[in-house]
Order: C-alpha cells, then sequence, then structure tokens
C-alpha cells in the first residue's frame, strides 16, 4: 500500500482547520442546482461557485486570500447545513458571516445592499443600483452581479430586468429560475 | 525546470503525501501515521515564509526528517538512538538537522537522507524528484559546503 489510508488524510485535513493553519477552507457539496464548490476563510464564507472544478477556484482563491487553502470539510459544515435547509424549504435567511474582503469601493455596497433583498422578492438592476447610491450605475450593477463571489447567500438571482425579464445569470438562466421558483417569486 | 510559483497548499500536499507517508512508514513503521500528521503541520505553518515553488518535495522531505529526529529524540533516550553509517567523520544523524541548517533545501535533504538515513541514491533522487545523478551531486556539494563552513568556523 503505497497510498496515504483516507482514515488519516481525513485526520489530517480536520486537525489543519482545528489548528487555525488554513486562510480557506473549502469542500464540494451536493445541491439541487448542481455540485457547489463552498469555502470559509478565517473571517466568514468566501466563496460560493457553480464551477465545482476546484483546482481552477483554488489557484483564484490562494491568489486573494493566501495560498494555505486546502479541502477540509468541517469549517463548511455550517454553510452546507443552511443551504441543504434553504434548498429544502425550511430556511428563508442565511445566517452567516461572510468575507467580502477582495471587493471593494462601489461593488461592496452593492453586495451589501443585495445581501439585505428578502427572500421571495425580486428587484432590479436599477433599484439595487440606487440603493447603493448611484441611480444610474445599472450596468455597473450587472456586472457586480455577475462576480458577486457568494451566490445564492447573497441572492444575486433576484436581480432582474426592469422590464422583468431574468437577464443573467452567472450560474446560467436555468438555475436563476429554478432559484426564483423555488423561492415562491416565480410561477413554477 | 519547475516553476517558481507557491502552489495552492492543496495543490502541494496532493503531490507530496503519498511519497511523504511512504518515506515515514519506511523508517518509523506504525508510528507513521502521527509523524505524517506532524510533517503537514509544519509545513502548513511554514508555507507563508517560503520564497518560492521550487523543490518542495526535498522541503517536505527534510521537514519529514525532522519530524523523525525529534521523535527519536522524544521517545528513546540518547545512546539508544540507531547506530547509521558515519563517513568522512560527519556526525550522526540526530546532529544533521541543525549543522545543515542553512544549506539550500535540496542538498539539506539530500545530505540528511543520505547521511542521517544511510538511504541509497537510487532513494534520495525518488525523494528530491530528481535524477540519481543530480542526488549524488546535491549530497556532496552540500557535504562541501558543511567542509567549507566548518573550515571557516
Amino acid at each position: 500500500m503505497n497510498t496515504v489510508p483516507a482514515r488519516l488524510d481525513d485526520r489530517f485535513r480536520a486537525a489543519a482547520a482545528a489548528g487555525g493553519l488554513l486562510d480557506v477552507a473549502y469542500d464540494v457539496v451536493g445541491s439541487p442546482v448542481g455540485d457547489l464548490f463552498v469555502a470559509v476563510s478565517n473571517r466568514g464564507l468566501c466563496a460560493i461557485s457553480y464551477d465545482a472544478d476546484a483546482e481552477r477556484q483554488i489557484e483564484r482563491l490562494a491568489r486573494g486570500f493566501g495560498s494555505r487553502v486546502l479541502r477540509s470539510p468541517r469549517p463548511i459544515d455550517p454553510a452546507k447545513r443552511q443551504l441543504d435547509e434553504y434548498f429544502e424549504g425550511k430556511r428563508q435567511r442565511f445566517d452567516l458571516e461572510v468575507d467580502l474582503r477582495l471587493t471593494r469601493d462601489f461593488g461592496r455596497t452593492v453586495l451589501e445592499e443585495l445581501g439585505r433583498v428578502p427572500f421571495g422578492e425580486i428587484t432590479t438592476y436599477g433599484a439595487l443600483a440606487a440603493k447603493a447610491g448611484k441611480p444610474r450605475a445599472a450596468r455597473a450593477v450587472g456586472t457586480i452581479m455577475n462576480r458577486n463571489p457568494i451566490p445564492i447567500v447573497l441572492p444575486c438571482h433576484r436581480v432582474v430586468g426592469a422590464n422583468g425579464s431574468l437577464v443573467g445569470y452567472a450560474g446560467g438562466l436555468e438555475r436563476k429560475q429554478t432559484l426564483l421558483q423555488l423561492e415562491g417569486a416565480l410561477l413554477a | 525546470m519547475e516553476p517558481m510559483r507557491i502552489p495552492p497548499f492543496e495543490t502541494f500536499y496532493a503531490e507530496q503525501k503519498d511519497a511523504v507517508f511512504v518515506h515515514l512508514r519506511r523508517l518509523l513503521g506504525a508510528s507513521a501515521e502521527d509523524a505524517f500528521q506532524e510533517t503537514f503541520l509544519r509545513a502548513l505553518r511554514a508555507y507563508p515564509d517560503l520564497r518560492h515553488g521550487r523543490h518542495l518535495r526535498a522541503w517536505v522531505f527534510t521537514i519529514a526528517t525532522r519530524v523523525v529526529i525529534d521523535e527519536a529524540r522524544r521517545t528513546r533516550p540518547r545512546g539508544e538512538l540507531p547506530e547509521v553509517a558515519v563517513e568522512d567523520g560527519l556526525p550522526p544523524h540526530a546532529e544533521l538537522g541543525p549543522l545543515t541548517d542553512g544549506l539550500p533545501p535540496k542538498e539539506r535533504a539530500a545530505v540528511v537522507l543520505r547521511y542521517g538515513f544511510d538511504l541509497p541514491y537510487d532513494e534520495i533522487a525518488a525523494a528530491l524528484g530528481s535524477s540519481e545523478d543530480a542526488a549524488r551531486q546535491a549530497t556532496s556539494s552540500g557535504v562541501r559546503r558543511l567542509r567549507e563552513r566548518s573550515k571557516r568556523s
């Protein structure tokens, strides 16, 4: 046997997180909208991605948060549990710290406003821009939504065009529709 | 040539864990598991101070070797340390860790593996991820450097 036993591998990954030695812990979790890459830093949830290709994600996270990025399931547990509850229709608000340190200035303000858009409601790019203090910045808000580091928890799926069209979603329009239907904001 | 860039720890760990585990099991048998965890925890602590991503295998093998030495010190009275070949008057493996401080990582690992643990060059080559010739070269240039250093001091 020339490979590390799974039990020893698990033990190391847990010890690394318990020792506070990680810049980012991540795992890939299943959901009704496909596998999600979920990552937390020492400050809170820092990434959710529909692109579950961990290799691509960890390169990006290492550049932004520090090189000590390791798959370690335990620190992800609270986020995983709340996501499960959300998808089961048992949770309408996420109670999680988020780490937005890589998003600055207007982008940060917009994401913070986005976090206040309630479950089951929709808003528009223009309305969100206005709430963030720049009523004419609807297009910029579209770009910020497209780069939202923590979709679902920061509900960019609740932001639609002024004419009611879904417009776009980094995870694909089908997922946006699914999430809005799950929340009862769109008819199934 | 290996890239200079330091990979995310996950990538480094995935690439090195099996080789480190085999190495530790060869040295320690059943107690390799604790040493394995300790090796990678130490690597995590030191990771932010790495300046480039070259010779990461040699680097982690050096850490693993230190863990083995520390473990031997902790659990066995000094006199019972296993005898290892001492060539050219080089000190036994318990002293090699501190003595080789400051050698380039690849040479340091080569010297410790050769004289501390009496590994043959083909295994050192595997540990360093290099050819057998390169392993010989790293060992002898490490020894040369140590000799020069001891002349100066």
